[in-house]
Order: structure tokens, then C-alpha cells, then sequence
């Protein structure tokens, strides 16, 4: 029953290079502790090569004038911690939540569906680096087995049944106690250390090979249980979570940012690792929410407030491509901008199975979701938001009455209405309103309470009324505040060479008449 | 007798096709060189008759030239327009022109139903936000498969700067900037692409400020449309597109000058009569002809 480990080595270093790839270049050090006692807990190769440590202090670390420091983030490490459960669970339902940086899987069955072990290796490690995540994977027989390969040996490790011995051998005793960092567990795992040292045992070959019951007799059942671990023997069942479906990511600066184009920066990271985790979990997303923590200070005091920007966008069909997520984003803040220095980013993604649309030679043409609402929010963006859409008419008579509503090109719900194509071309063309928008006010002349001369504010609409029809007397809402009520002509004016019609309008309540459109 | 005479082009030394007639006037005309022209006609086509066959493969005869296709024609939603034009060309600009009044928003709406039945997406972009719902509806558009950008004053939030500076621009020239947005939003629009009709509704501006739109905006957007399914139709006071558009519609109302005697409740607005005319079309080369045809208000049943 084979089981791998992903394991990620030096964990708090490898959640701030996945959240900021370029650092992967430099030196870089991780501070924690409280100013301006920091110390140096993690570093990468190229700080240790410059002799960089952990455990020195901040100011000590300051003297390599190449070396970047960050501070140790919570955030950031759970965003990795996430992205590494995602990474389990596209390949395994079984799957343990073992510490942060490591995750077991079950692999039971799994060969018939992504391969042999080896492969399922590999693929395993290509899916935690998309996620910014350089892991150790090791598969044995047993978890504990792969758990100390995937913690000692670096890439791909695959340990034969029943030959665990013999590749873990060589390894330091140190592997066996690389949990223990903190505390008490840490002085006891340095006592052991000391122990195992003066006896001369240095690697798992040599406390493998020591005898049973002498071993227990001087370190007690912790001696055994180390020894099963470096025979790799020791046997148990995995415990399985249930990994939440949440997708978060985070970013905390270390300075405020006040322009949108570094924000745009740093909102494609978090957008391109949230899109690969959601790709890694065979999902999408309808609705991104992003949330700003924002620097301000109050007018009274000096003191340094903060309070939150948020930004919701809800999309018609789930999608995947952090490039149009980017700029979705871009324009919706270039419109609704911030307005404060932004300390802190949060981005957050609802997931929705991904929409399954099966194309035809002879559906007719349909815009692309993806383009389609780049090209919405930046036509929103020119004309306004409610400016733009699909019309949608209320249940009211009241002349306009209507709302405008989100424009989906959804090609599911459209298909060609057959139509009789001789009914068709029997039926006439209905007669349509062109409507002036506001209404054009207009002075009336009335001759037995009939309408006779216009004059406008529009200087094609005025003269005398050559034909009218009406009055048509419309009211409506009377039970709310904003009842209407009006009469309605249809009037005929000289316009130039041509007569157009047009449609004047007598306001009952206001007693104003209006040109409320023309018959095109 | 009309016989071909192959030659070879000194700049490509391809072989290329002339008539021989043409080299006989030409004797006719310079006899003192006929001499000469006559040796070099006949050297040229002794070599070329002794080109092997390989060298003639890559020549296309005239007669074989690719022709570009006529473009599809689809119903307009009007009978009388359909039997006057053929439809409307996919891939094409068509201009509707008239007065107001004159059944250009008639003919659109018209357009659109056909084209939302069809099962196509449309998109109109206003410049005047002129659009009616209702009559939209009664025209039987689906209005889930239509798209309607009303171009005018934005309303969307501005910081104080902005708006000062938006507020600056749309006081000085409304209409400008007015048709800044219909050009953009149809650029994006067409960018995007996947419409089968895109409508550009300017019947409502003035001719002055519909001509300044430049020539190359509409060359632009029909060199955008060529070659897709997409109809781009434009209704204006009067033609401002040019040789760009493909097809050009002249309508007009039949409406009575003479004032009515009756009383004003016993008459109903029931219909318009409107009269089309064809006054360009690169598709089908026949002479201008036009047609009538009556709409119907939604309530006269």
C-alpha cells in the first residue's frame, strides 16, 4: 500500500519566495521577534553561502548589504500551507494534514488512474513547483518511511518495499527529530542526540542495527519507535481531512502602496497562484473578493487608523485566466479607487465547477466570456456602470420601465427560434419610439384644449401642429409617492422638407408638457 | 483571331500572358520599330515555347484570378427591404439613412428581432440613449441576446478632479464627446467580437457632428468586420461612410402634409408609410430602385 510525503524543507523561507518569486535570485533572510530584537530564523543557499545563519541577529544580518529581509508572515505561510493541501489533493481524496510543511497521501489505487509511482512522483513534484512550492516527495510502503526520505533526501525519493533499511541508512540521526524544534521537545531531542553521539551513532544504519533490548532498556520505548523509524518499519494509518475548499491568498507590505500599477504587480502573483491552486482542484471561479487594508490617519490625532476596501467581482460564468482576472480588476479600481495607502492585499476566490459548453459547426457565433466582460468593464468604465447591459422590462406600465442588467452571452440558452418564414414576412414592422432622454420640455398653445402650436428647446421640434391624435390618458403608482399621471398626444410637425411624429406628453400632476419622443 | 502570346517579366522573369492583337496595333502604330518589336516578340516566344512544362505550373490564368465571394445575405426582418437589397451582407457595413421619422429605428428593431431569432447576439451602441424598451419588446427582439451601451454623460463615481475634468470636456463639445464613446465602445465591440449585428445608432446627431467621424475610422471598422459573420449597420441623418459602406439606404416617410380636419380623439396613429430606396450597393450592381412599405404601431393590432 504505497504512501507518499510531500515535505516541504525550510518552510517559512519557501512561503515568502512563492510570494515573491524574485527574491529566488538573492540572498534572503527571515526575520521574527519583536524590534528590534529580531533574529534570523530561516535563510536560503545564497545567505548561507554569504555566511548568513539563523539565529543571528537583525542588525548583525545587515551588514550583507545584498541580503533582503522579510519578516516572517502568518499569511503567507497558510496561503502555502493551502496550496500544498491543494497540490495532495489533486492527486489523492486521502489525504493528512500532518504539520505545515508536510502533507501525506494515500496512494492506494492510484496507479491505474495517473500512472506508475514513479511518474505519480514526478507529477507530484511539477504540481507543487507550479504552485511555488519546491518539495521533497518520497513514496514507501509506510508513511513514517517516506515521511523521514521526503525529510532527508532532496527531489524525488522512491523506496523499495521491504529495502527501506537499506536506503535510509545512510542518513544522519538528526532526520528523525528535524519536528522537534520548540520547547521541550527540543531539549529532548537534544538530549537524545547526545546520547546517540557518545554511543557513536550517527547515521539511521547504526541505530537500525543496535540490539532490540538493549536499546530499550537505555532509551526506553522513544529508543524502539526511533529505531522503527530508521528501519523504516513503523506502521500506521493515515488520518484523513477533509481539505476546505477556501482560496485565499495574502500579501502584507512592508510599505504602503499608493499607486495602482505596483498594486497590479502584485495582484497578478496572488491571481496567478490562486487560479493554479483553483486549476489544481479542477475548478473555477464566479466571484473574486478583494479586500485592502488601508493606511489612515485620523484629522485629530496623529494615530494611524485602518480600515477596509473592498472590492467584489461577480462574474456571469465561472472562468480561469488571471490575466483577464487582472484586469477586470485594474479597470474596476481604476474606477473605484482606494484612496488611501494600501498596507495589505487579500484576495479571495468563491469556486464554481468550471461551465462546460460544447461548441457546433452550425450554432451561430457567440462572443467569448472571457473578452466579452474585458470588453464590458471597459465600455462600463467609459459610459458607466449601469450604462451598459441587457435590458430587462419591470412590471409596471409606466413608460420607462425598465432596468438594465448584467449582459451574459451565454450560448446554452440560445438557440435559433424556427420560425414560419412565411408568417414572418406577412407581419409588419412595428412602428418604434425614438425617446429624447430627459424629455424636452415644450411650451404648448392650446385651442380648445387641443394642442396647435409647439415650440422646444430643440429648434426641430417646434411649428404648428399639422395632425394630432389623442388624448390617451395614462396613470399609474398611484399608491406610492411616485404616482404619475399624464395625457398623451400623437402630433405631427413640420420639420424642414419632411413631417415627423412625434409624441407630446401632458404632465397632470406637474402641469408641464413635454416631447417625449419621436415615431421612427 | 485572338491568340496568347507568353512572354517573360524582366523584373520577376516570370512568365505572363499578353494578347496578341495588342502587339499587332502596336506594329501599326511605330512601324519603324515594328521590325524590331516583331524579332523580340518571336524570340520571346520561341524561348518561352522551349520552357519546359515546370515553368509554367506556377502561372494562374486570369480566368482562374480568386474572386472574393459575395458575401452572405441574411433577412433584414422587413420583406419589402429584403426583396429590394437581398438582406442585409454579413461582414459588411450597411448605412440606413433619413430623416426623422423616416423608419430607420423601425427598420433596425426590425433587424434585430431577425437577427435575436436567428439566435445571434446583438449589440446596439446609442449615442443618443434613445432606444425605447417597449418598443423594443413589441418588435419582438429578445432582449436576453441584446447588448444596448447608452453612450452620453457617465455616470459612474469620479474622484473631484475627474469629474471637474469630464464635466470640463463634455461642456465644451457634448456631442464629441458623445461620439468618442460610440467609436470606442463599437471599436471594443468589434475587437471582441462573436455579434452577428452591431448597430450604431447616430440617427439622433446632428449631420455636422456625424461627419466628424473620420473616413478612416470606417474604413477601419470595416476592414475590422470582413471576413466575420457580424453585420455592422449604422442609421444617420445622412450617408458619412463613404465607398466604406457595402450597402446604402435612403428612407423616407409618405406622411400627408395637408393638416387633418377630423377631431383629434376619433384618429389613431396606426402606421407609417415609408419609402425606401436603394442608392448604393457593392454587392448586387443594379441601377437605384426603391420600395414602399407600411409599420404598424404595437396598438393598432
Amino acid at each position: 500500500m504505497p504512501f507518499a510525503c510531500i515535505y516541504v524543507p525550510n518552510f517559512s523561507m519557501a512561503a515568502a519566495l512563492r510570494a515573491e518569486p524574485e527574491l529566488q535570485a538573492r540572498p534572503v533572510a527571515i526575520l521574527e521577534g519583536k524590534p528590534p530584537l529580531e533574529k534570523i530564523i530561516a535563510v536560503n543557499e545564497k545567505a548561507g553561502a554569504s555566511g548568513i545563519t539563523p539565529g543571528i541577529p537583525k542588525a548583525q544580518g545587515e551588514l550583507c548589504t545584498e541580503l533582503a529581509l522579510r519578516s516572517r508572515s502568518p499569511l503567507q505561510e497558510s496561503s502555502a500551507h493551502a496550496a500544498l493541501l491543494d497540490c495532495a489533493q489533486s492527486f489523492s481524496p486521502c489525504v493528512e494534514d500532518s504539520a505545515p510543511d508536510t502533507v501525506f497521501l494515500d496512494l492506494a489505487g492510484m496507479e491505474s488512474l495517473l500512472g506508475s509511482l514513479p511518474e505519480i512522483s514526478r507529477a507530484i513534484s511539477t504540481r507543487a513547483a507550479a504552485l511555488g512550492l519546491q518539495a521533497n516527495v518520497a513514496v514507501a510502503s509506510n508513511p513514517d518511511a517516506a515521511l523521514v526520505a521526503a525529510r532527508g533526501f532532496p527531489g524525488i525519493t522512491l523506496l523499495t518495499a521491504g529495502k527501506e533499511a537499506a536506503h535510509l541508512g545512510p542518513l544522519p540521526v538528526e532526520v528523525l527529530f528535524a519536528d522537534r524544534l520548540e520547547g521541550d521537545q527540543r531539549k529532548e531531542a537534544d538530549r537524545l542526540l547526545e546520547t546517540l553521539d557518545r554511543w557513536g551513532i550517527r547515521n539511521l544504519r547504526s541505530l537500525a542495527a543496535l540490539p532490540e533490548v538493549s536499546l530499550s532498556e537505555r532509551l526506553g520505548q522513544e529508543g524502539l519507535r526511533l529505531q522503527r523509524l530508521a528501519r523504516g518499519a513503523a506502521s500506521r494509518t493515515l488520518v484523513p481531512v477533509e481539505v476546505p475548499l477556501v482560496f485565499e491568498e495574502a500579501v502584507e507590505l512592508d510599505h504602503p502602496i499608493t499607486l495602482l500599477e505596483p498594486l497590479a504587480f502584485l495582484l497578478n502573483r496572488l491571481l496567478e497562484q490562486l487560479c493554479a491552486r483553483l486549476g489544481s482542484r479542477a475548478l473555477a471561479t464566479q466571484e473574486l473578493r478583494l479586500t485592502l487594508e488601508l493606511e489612515t490617519y485620523s484629522s485629530s490625532s496623529a494615530s494611524q487608523l485602518k480600515n477596509n476596501f473592498v472590492r467584489t467581482l461577480r462574474l456571469p460564468l465561472p472562468m480561469l485566466d488571471a490575466k483577464v482576472f487582472l484586469k477586470l480588476l485594474q479597470l474596476d479600481l481604476n474606477a473605484h479607487p482606494p484612496g488611501a495607502p494600501i498596507i495589505k492585499i487579500h484576495l479571495a476566490a468563491e469556486p464554481a465547477r468550471p461551465r462546460s459548453a460544447q461548441g457546433g459547426l452550425f450554432l451561430p457565433p457567440s462572443p467569448e466570456p472571457e473578452k466579452l466582460e474585458l470588453t464590458l468593464a471597459r465600455i462600463a468604465g467609459m459610459v458607466g456602470e449601469h450604462k451598459v447591459g441587457a435590458l430587462e422590462l419591470l412590471d409596471t406600465h409606466h413608460p420607462e420601465g425598465f432596468r438594465m442588467r448584467r449582459f451574459v452571452a451565454e450560448v446554452a440558452r440560445r438557440v435559433p427560434q424556427k420560425q414560419n418564414p412565411d408568417a414572418a414576412q406577412a407581419a409588419s414592422a412595428i412602428t418604434a419610439l425614438r425617446r429624447f432622454r430627459p424629455p424636452l420640455r415644450a411650451t404648448v398653445t392650446l385651442e380648445n384644449g387641443q394642442p396647435m402650436h409647439l415650440v422646444c428647446n430643440k429648434k426641430e421640434v417646434k411649428g404648428e401642429v399639422l395632425w394630432k391624435a389623442g388624448p390617451w390618458r395614462f396613470s399609474g403608482d398611484w399608491w406610492e409617492r411616485e404616482a404619475w399621471s399624464r395625457d398623451e398626444w400623437d402630433i405631427a410637425l413640420k420639420t424642414g422638407e419632411a413631417i415627423a411624429l412625434y409624441r407630446l406628453v401632458h404632465d397632470l400632476f406637474a402641469g408641464c408638457w413635454f416631447v417625449e419622443g419621436t415615431y421612427d | 483571331m485572338s491568340s496568347a502570346v507568353i512572354s517573360t517579366s524582366a523584373a520577376t522573369r516570370r512568365p505572363f500572358l499578353f494578347d496578341a492583337e495588342a502587339t499587332d496595333a502596336n506594329e501599326h502604330c511605330h512601324p519603324e520599330r515594328s521590325g524590331q518589336c516583331a524579332k523580340r516578340i518571336a524570340r520571346g516566344v520561341e524561348g518561352t515555347l522551349s520552357l519546359p512544362d515546370s515553368r509554367l505550373a506556377g502561372v494562374t490564368p486570369a480566368s482562374r484570378l480568386e474572386i472574393r465571394p459575395a458575401p452572405e445575405m441574411v433577412p433584414s426582418g422587413i420583406a419589402a427591404i429584403d426583396a429590394l437589397t437581398g438582406g442585409l451582407p454579413r461582414g459588411c457595413l450597411t448605412e440606413i439613412c433619413g430623416p426623422a421619422s423616416s423608419g430607420r429605428t423601425t427598420l433596425l428593431l426590425a433587424a434585430l428581432a431577425a437577427a435575436t431569432h436567428r439566435g445571434e447576439f446583438c449589440a446596439v451602441v446609442d449615442a443618443s440613449d434613445a432606444l425605447d424598451p417597449h418598443s423594443v419588446n413589441a418588435a419582438g427582439v429578445d432582449l436576453d441576446g441584446l447588448l444596448w451601451v447608452r453612450c452620453g454623460e457617465s455616470s459612474r463615481k469620479l474622484t473631484q478632479q475627474q469629474r471637474k475634468r469630464e464635466n470640463r470636456e463634455t461642456r465644451t463639445n457634448p456631442s464629441e464627446h458623445r461620439l468618442e464613446q460610440v467609436l470606442r465602445a463599437t471599436d471594443l465591440l468589434l475587437e471582441s467580437g462573436g455579434f452577428g449585428l452591431i448597430v450604431l445608432d447616430l440617427a439622433d446627431l446632428s449631420p455636422q457632428d456625424a461627419r466628424r467621424v473620420p473616413l478612416t475610422t470606417w474604413f477601419r471598422f470595416r476592414r475590422a468586420i470582413e471576413h466575420t459573420p457580424t453585420i455592422l449597420l449604422a442609421i444617420e441623418h445622412q450617408p458619412i461612410a463613404g465607398s466604406c459602406s457595402s450597402l446604402l439606404l435612403q428612407l423616407g416617410s409618405q406622411a400627408e402634409s395637408e393638416p387633418a380636419r377630423e377631431p383629434s380623439h376619433s384618429q389613431l396613429l396606426t402606421q407609417l408609410d415609408i419609402s425606401a430606396e436603394l442608392i448604393r450597393s457593392r454587392i448586387d450592381r443594379k441601377p437605384a430602385r426603391s420600395v414602399k412599405f407600411a409599420t404598424k404601431t404595437a396598438w393598432a393590432g
